[in-house]
């Protein structure tokens, strides 16, 4: 799915991230932990081609990022469901149009899936929130509805940011099961997040990696966390 | 390509797509008022180039008309005058081609006057030297001296050539009139471009989150294109009517105001300003599209 050779990517002259080796093979599952500021959000950027490496190769479903032409990149997103650490909605819609908006804008018919996505959206628990604008939701209601976005699609790679950064106990452990069932059913998924509890709770479930990124390198995290 | 399912978007219209972008009310505001009071005013500026490109055309007939020359000489010296005018003539420039009227001509361009019979050979009946002019036309004033010197009966008749300036003057005006069709649709042009710009920058999150979720530029780009081309076409169809009712009501003057009463349209001419909006709509749809491409391409 991803495969990056010594990448590395720096905002300024000064790299952030640097000797990035990492391969995401298909119906993976890993966390990616890491201090603020270490570079997380970043490194799920340069996945999703947001940003192209200032060095080494990466490559995303087989193509290199660097090369890969506006509407390659267009297509390529709709394989991957994104999470965005800040949830970003297109504010005048409803929450159910955003939810559908991946459909919508890939011309698909959005009414021919109304099912599959009514469950999605009782699932993530936003059926009585449906209609509401997201400006509305509350910062938890947010990520969930953000979750719903990234999964309509039925993507092949789920890349997400601090998803149970704004949810309490349960919803982390309902959202994660969601994302594990998602793997289970061949999903390659990446999950950035300090929250090493659900870490653990996940190891329970499936089997996950877990890598770390601190001074700007990626490595294994210790087995004990 | 693209351009074809712009083109075809914009005649279905897509609910789905168009409801993606918020409304922006500025921008199309201005939009519409921007387009309406363009198409107003190029109405006029096309009544206006029609009208004089009329004038210009009903005038130069008129001075493509050949001019005469009238000799009057003793009848022994009539055909030494008429070779040495018929001489003259063949060198001066713009003169296409000269000749003198032969004795039938003259007597049926003065039958309605003296009846059939009349011994023209007898009279002192001045002869008549036709001159057809080149487009260009010649110098009357030179002609007039060197006739003068040369051939001191000759009269140089060219009663229509007062007109020249005024050709000139109605060809001016039709040409002002188009240049300011041209700068009427320039103007509009920069002013939707703004309008489309603004509306962009002001939709950058939007723009963002549809990259995110998968769009294609061409998506993104066909709903802003979309709407600007449907306000220009709606502002302009508003202002071309207007335009051409007040066309239409303009007051007729007598004939002497031929000029003023002319700046209607004729017939089928009346036809010219629904061509307006159309080109309001293609103007429209490429200023919007080229600033929405622009834009995109500094976002990933
Ligand atoms: N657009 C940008 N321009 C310049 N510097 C940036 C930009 N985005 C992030 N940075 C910097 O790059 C570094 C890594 O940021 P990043 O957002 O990837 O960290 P993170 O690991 O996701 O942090 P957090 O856990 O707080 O979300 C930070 O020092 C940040 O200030
Ligand atoms: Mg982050």
């Amino acid at each position: 799915m991803i495969d990056m050779q010594d990448a590395a990517y720096g905002y300024g002259a000064e790299p952030i991230l640097s000797g990035l080796n990492l391969r995401l093979a298909p119906g993976s599952f890993h966390f990616l932990t890491g201090p603020s500021g270490a570079g997380k959000t970043t490194l799920l950027k340069l996945c999703y081609a947001e940003l192209v490496p200032t060095a080494g190769r990466i490559s995303i479903f087989g193509e290199d990022a660097a090369t890969l032409q506006r509407d390659a990149i267009a297509l390529t997103r709709q394989r991957i469901g994104v999470v965005h650490q800040d949830c970003e909605f297109l504010d005048h819609l409803s929450v159910r149009e955003n939810i559908a908006l991946p459909l919508t804008v890939a011309g698909r018919d959005a009414a021919a899936q109304e099912a599959n996505l009514n469950e999605l959206i009782a699932w993530v628990g936003l059926a009585a929130r449906a209609d509401a604008r997201p400006p509305e939701l509350s910062g938890g209601e947010r990520q969930r509805a953000a979750l719903a976005r990234a999964i309509i699609m039925d993507p092949d790679l789920i890349l997400a940011d601090e998803p149970t950064g704004n949810v309490d106990w349960d919803m982390s452990l309902r959202l994660l099961q969601l994302l594990t069932e998602l793997n289970r059913m061949g999903k390659t998924v990446l999950i950035a997040t300090h929250d090493l509890a659900l870490i653990r709770a996940a190891k329970a479930q499936v089997q996950a990696r877990v890598l770390r990124l601190s001074g700007g390198r990626l490595s294994a995290a210790a087995a004990d966390l | 390509m693209s351009v074809a399912a712009d083109i075809l978007g914009l005649l279905k219209g897509e609910a789905q797509a168009d409801r993606v972008v918020p409304r922006s009310g500025q921008a199309a505001k201005l939009t519409l008022a921007v387009s309406g009071a363009m198409a107003f005013l190029a109405v006029f500026a096309l009544a206006l180039s029609l009208a004089a490109g009329r004038l210009a055309d009903r005038w130069s007939d008129a001075l493509a008309q050949s001019s005469t020359i009238r000799l009057s000489a003793p009848a022994a010296e009539m055909e030494a005058q008429t070779w040495t005018v018929l001489t003259v003539l063949e060198q001066t420039p713009g003169v296409d081609s000269a000749r003198a009227l032969g004795d039938e001509e003259q007597r049926a361009l003065l039958e309605p006057w003296f009846g059939p019979d009349l011994p023209i050979g007898d009279l002192p009946v001045p002869r008549l030297i036709e001159i057809i002019e080149t487009p260009e036309g010649y110098d009357a004033d030179g002609l007039r001296q060197r006739l003068a010197a040369e051939a001191p009966g000759a009269v140089l008749d060219d009663h229509t050539r007062w007109r020249r300036p005024l050709v000139d003057a109605a060809d001016r005006l039709r040409l002002l009139g188009w240049l300011s069709l041209v700068l009427i649709l320039g103007s509009t042009a920069a002013m939707i471009t703004l309008a489309a710009q603004a509306a962009l920058a002001s939709n950058e999150q939007v723009i963002r989150v549809l990259r995110l979720v998968g769009a294609r530029d061409s998506y993104i780009a066909r709903a802003f294109v979309r709407r600007f081309t449907r306000r220009a076409l709606t502002g302009a169809a508003v202002g071309a009517l207007l335009g051409t009712v007040a066309v239409a009501l303009l007051p007729s003057a007598a004939e002497e105001g031929a000029f003023l009463t002319g700046l209607g349209f004729r017939g089928a001419g009346w036809l010219w300003p629904l061509a307006i909006p159309v080109l309001a709509a293609v103007t429209a749809f490429w200023s919007t599209r080229i600033a929405a491409f622009r834009t995109l391409k500094g976002l990933r």
